[in-house]
């Protein structure tokens, strides 16, 4: 089963745009991200720029579309990376997440991927068919 | 937490920890039968006390300390032993150090080359390969004998034998826990390679029972194929593999239908294929390249899964492509499985006719007489040459060879349809 580990790093979403993990920071996060592929269940991984720096928010608002630009005044955290990991169990998931070298304020935020099997067979074949008509017309 | 929450926590910690814990202790006491008892021993330890006291903070630090401790109250032990016998002894080969520290210090360093050597230990070609598959899967998945057992379909006590049989012939033989260098390496890592496909192959196409496919040997075998290739990066037949394992699961939802009948690959909905994989495939695929390793057989069998991931429907297959990639890989390691496969493409990419005459090469091929997809590809040529009563007698021969029941039924299914369009032209 796969889950995405989100990291939430500490007042991220008002980040100024120049804003880099210090090398110190970054050398204790690469141990870790050693740790998970010497075990075989990290598929997956990205850091992600804070929102002033060219974040947007794409909205629907009374059928129109409305863009923001970053930072969001509203917003309380805000992603900073995330990765993707292929474990046994939620169990695991947990264990690993507990391992990430957190300073205080960080957090990480686990959740399961949707698999298709987590759909009503309807909704399967629903799916399925879709795909196929637009195989068909490519 | 509930008992449940903590028994599983622990199962989760275990499976982490167990071949980091193993490989450091292995080293220590030289001997990984002995390595993996103590850390089981741990493990019991943490079963007992931790749903009285709850899951320490640092769970893997509690077990690699209490792991150590015994390890170093047995080479106490056996140094005390070697003192008493010092006049019969020679000096003893590796002398412990008697300091915690210095003990603690030697365990944690270069966890990776430990891992490696475990790796290498485990699937020493002095065992069967059904015993390093167990073993590996024991020792570096973190197995329980009886998911061992449950995933290989045989009962608990042959895994736990061939785990204590393998355990001793390692101790008996005096195998060192090293990783061998020079050509010795490139052999013993062909045989680590084997033992991962060969797990892989049983999930991937069970070849008895009644599942066609039991995922979890699959994405155990994928799991330690990341782990190897982290720990030999520029290994380019070990990306290989990886790439070979992640492409062909990439398929693993779309090959059995909800009541796990087999869907062959021209049948699939490729909407299931799994995008993720496919993409760590072709990228191994493009680092191998730089490595030039491109002509590495398990580099080719990959660039030939590759073909159909990239492939959007069955008609798009590039077969000219997958043709000439058996033909190399027909040179680099030549079997008449290989040359089957190739006699499929080239049916593919030039018709039947000339995949046929490939196949009919093979007919006398001692190997292949119990091979059920000799008759079972014979008689598919046959078929599509519209010679319906010779291909139902081939796909009745490959119903009869095949050992999975899922996969009897459907060469029995192909034989049937054959049958029909003999009578209906008659």
């Amino acid at each position: 089963m796969r889950f995405m580990m989100l990291m939430l790093p500490a007042d991220y979403s008002h980040a100024a745009p120049d804003i880099r993990p210090s090398l110190e920071s970054i050398e204790r996060m690469m141990q870790y991200n050693f740790a998970l592929q010497r075990a075989g269940v990290l598929l997956a991984l990205d850091g992600l720029h804070p929102p002033s720096s060219g974040g947007a928010r794409v909205s629907s608002v009374d059928g129109k579309t409305t863009v923001t630009d970053g930072p969001f005044a509203e917003a309380k955290e805000a992603i900073g990376g995330y990765w993707v990991l292929d474990v046994a169990s939620r169990e695991e998931a947990l264990a690993w997440a507990a391992r990430c070298p957190l300073t205080p304020g960080e957090t990480i935020e686990l959740r399961q991927m949707f698999e298709m099997t987590d759909f009503s067979p309807d909704v399967q074949q629903a799916v399925m068919k879709l795909h196929a008509q637009h195989e068909s017309a490519t | 937490m509930t008992a449940t929450d903590i028994h599983r926590t622990i199962e989760a910690v275990w499976r982490i920890e167990a071949a980091r814990l193993i490989a450091g202790l292995a080293r220590m006491l030289r001997d990984v039968g002995q390595a993996e008892e103590l850390a089981q021993d741990a493990l019991v330890a943490a079963l007992e006390r931790w749903p009285e006291s709850g899951v320490p903070d640092n769970p893997g630090a509690w077990l690699m300390t209490a792991a150590k401790h015994r390890a170093i109250d047995q080479l106490r032990r056996k140094k005390l032993i070697e003192r008493k016998h010092e006049s019969l002894q020679h000096e003893p080969e590796f002398e412990p150090p008697d300091g915690r520290a210095e003990l603690e210090a030697m365990l944690d360093d270069d966890i990776g080359d430990d891992l490696l050597r475990l790796i290498f230990t485990a699937c020493h070609p002095v065992l069967p390969a059904h015993a390093r598959a167990a073993l590996t899967l024991r020792m570096l998945g973190g197995l329980t004998t009886d998911e061992i057992a449950r995933a290989f379909l045989v009962p608990e006590p042959t895994i736990a034998q061939r785990i204590v049989r393998a355990k001793r012939t390692l101790a008996d033989k005096q195998i060192p826990f090293e990783v061998p260098r020079g050509e010795e390496r490139n052999e013993r890592l062909a045989s680590v390679l084997e033992v991962l496909y060969l797990i892989f192959n049983e999930g991937y196409a069970a070849t008895s029972g009644d599942n066609w496919i039991r995922p979890e040997l699959c994405n155990e075998a994928m799991r330690m194929g990341r782990t190897l290739a982290s720990l030999a990066p520029r290994e380019p037949e070990v990306l290989g593999l990886l790439a070979l394992m992640e492409i062909q699961a990439s398929r693993l939802r779309a090959r059995t239908t909800a009541e796990g009948e087999p869907i062959l690959l021209a049948d699939q909905d490729r909407s299931r294929w799994d995008p993720l994989l496919i993409r760590r495939g072709l990228s191994a695929l493009e680092r191998i390249d730089k490595l030039g390793g491109a002509l590495g057989p398990y580099a080719l069998q990959a660039a030939i899964a590759a073909c159909h991931a990239r492939a959007r429907s069955a008609d798009a297959t590039d077969w000219p492509r997958i043709a000439a990639l058996y033909a190399l890989l027909a040179r680099v390691r030549p079997s008449p499985v290989v040359e089957l496969n190739r006699a499929v493409a080239v049916a593919m990419a030039s018709g039947p006719e000339a995949g046929l005459a490939l196949v009919d090469a093979l007919a006398d091929e001692p190997l292949l007489r119990q091979y059920h997809l000799l008759p079972s590809v014979r008689g598919d040529l046959l078929s599509k040459l519209a010679r319906h009563a010779e291909a139902r007698d081939e796909f009745e021969r490959a119903a009869s060879l095949a050992r999975n029941g899922r996969e009897k039924s459907l060469l029995q299914q192909r034989a049937a349809a054959c049958a029909v369009a003999a009578q209906t032209r008659n």
